[in-house]
């Protein structure tokens, strides 16, 4: 039965995705990071990323249009390598994440704009609010890595306004939106 | 006069006590403001910064006050039994709390190594991060333990004041100042 039902899976892998590979982002050789930076009072730039997060790709370099894209964070690891501002992010004046313990962003369409660029068009849900969004992606490289097994990478990146998922704390007017910057490299399957 | 005996406290063991209480009373009221400030407030680095640079200086100033604690008689207490068990048990619970609140309010801050500045005189260094997400969980207990504490505080400020007022007994006036008489009842 089960023999069967992956069988099955498999065949329908085949059929509807006839060359696409699924990846499994490499979190664990931490070979991908989820990054923001929000601008500090207009004067500068702060930094720093979600440490814990998993997702997968499938990709088919042929057909970059079929590809499609999932990952999930977890918003208590929020780290900006600053405690108590860390500790001020994570509550409920922002991500509220005991509230809201994941985010996550689920591709419903990707376009190729060419030479490796792709318009990533999705759903991502923060602070319990779903919002469409488009991330801007581009293939690094992809190929056979050192020890018998392939990768692709992207990079993306999108800009997000937090009042639009609900996250209305006042922090000037130069810090009404986040730049979010993916770098995902994926182990084939 | 500065050293406790059984019938009444000495005057370091009640100047510390006032002291600590005055400070406390104020940390409260100043942690309980401080989370809340908008981020454009004048005083939102500043207040977290004498918030615990206080905390810091206190927690010292209380290994002080038990240090000279252990090392005095504790005068005897006034009441029947339970009061006296009562009394002895939130006097127990009272320490254990600012202790607990020194030590959670120190992981808070120093979660990401970095230490803690006392008025910019000095920095009580880090000792790292102990656990994931410590800033989070060492700052929802922070902020039980503060509430706690208080509560406890006013049911001691209460119990005091019955002593005083209805019992009309020695226990509020020993803390204010050293019994002389010794012949006086307590």
């Amino acid at each position: 039965m089960k023999k069967t039902l992956l069988a099955l899976s498999f065949l329908s892998t085949l059929t509807f995705n006839s060359y696409a590979a699924d990846y499994v982002i490499d979190t664990k050789g931490a070979h991908a990071s989820v990054n923001f930076k929000i601008q500090h009072l207009g004067y500068s730039w702060l930094t720093g990323r979600f440490n814990t997060f998993e997702g997968k790709f499938s990709y088919d370099p042929t057909k970059p249009e079929a590809s499609s894209v999932s990952v999930t964070i977890n918003t208590d690891s929020f780290d900006s390598n600053h405690a108590d501002r860390d500790k001020h992010i994570k509550s409920e004046d922002f991500l509220h994440a005991s509230k809201y313990p994941q985010a996550q962003f689920v591709s419903t369409k990707v376009e190729n704009v060419g030479a490796g660029k792709l318009k990533i068009s999705g759903n991502l849900t923060l602070h319990g609010v779903t919002n469409a969004i488009v991330i801007d992606a581009n293939k690094v490289g992809e190929g056979k890595d050192p020890w018998g097994g392939y990768r692709a990478g992207f990079e993306g990146t999108t800009r997000i306004a937090l009042a639009d998922y609900g996250i209305t704390y006042n922090l000037g007017p130069a810090s009404t939106h986040v730049e979010l910057t993916l770098q995902i490299e994926g182990v084939k399957q | 006069m500065l050293k406790n005996t059984l019938r009444t406290y000495g005057w370091i063991a009640i100047i510390l006590h006032w002291f600590s209480s005055l400070v406390i009373l104020a940390l409260f009221a100043l942690g309980w403001w401080m989370v809340d400030l908008d981020y454009y407030s004048a005083w939102y680095t500043d207040a977290p910064h004498y918030h615990k640079s206080v905390g810091l200086l206190l927690a010292a100033l209380t290994l002080l006050r038990l240090g000279w604690k252990i090392s005095q008689v504790s005068p005897e207490g006034v009441g029947n039994m339970w009061e006296k068990t009562a009394a002895k048990f939130t006097h127990i619970i009272l320490y254990m709390g600012l202790i607990s609140l020194f030590f959670t309010g120190y992981l808070i801050s120093t979660a990401d190594g970095r230490g803690i500045d006392i008025f910019n005189w000095l920095t009580v260094p880090s000792i790292g991060k102990w656990f994931d997400n410590q800033e989070d969980i060492a700052g929802d207990i922070h902020e039980w333990l503060a509430y706690g504490l208080i509560t406890l505080v006013v049911i001691h400020a209460i119990a005091a004041c019955k002593h005083h007022f209805i019992d009309k007994d020695s226990t509020l006036k020993r803390m204010l100042k050293p019994l002389t008489h010794n012949k006086e009842p307590l």
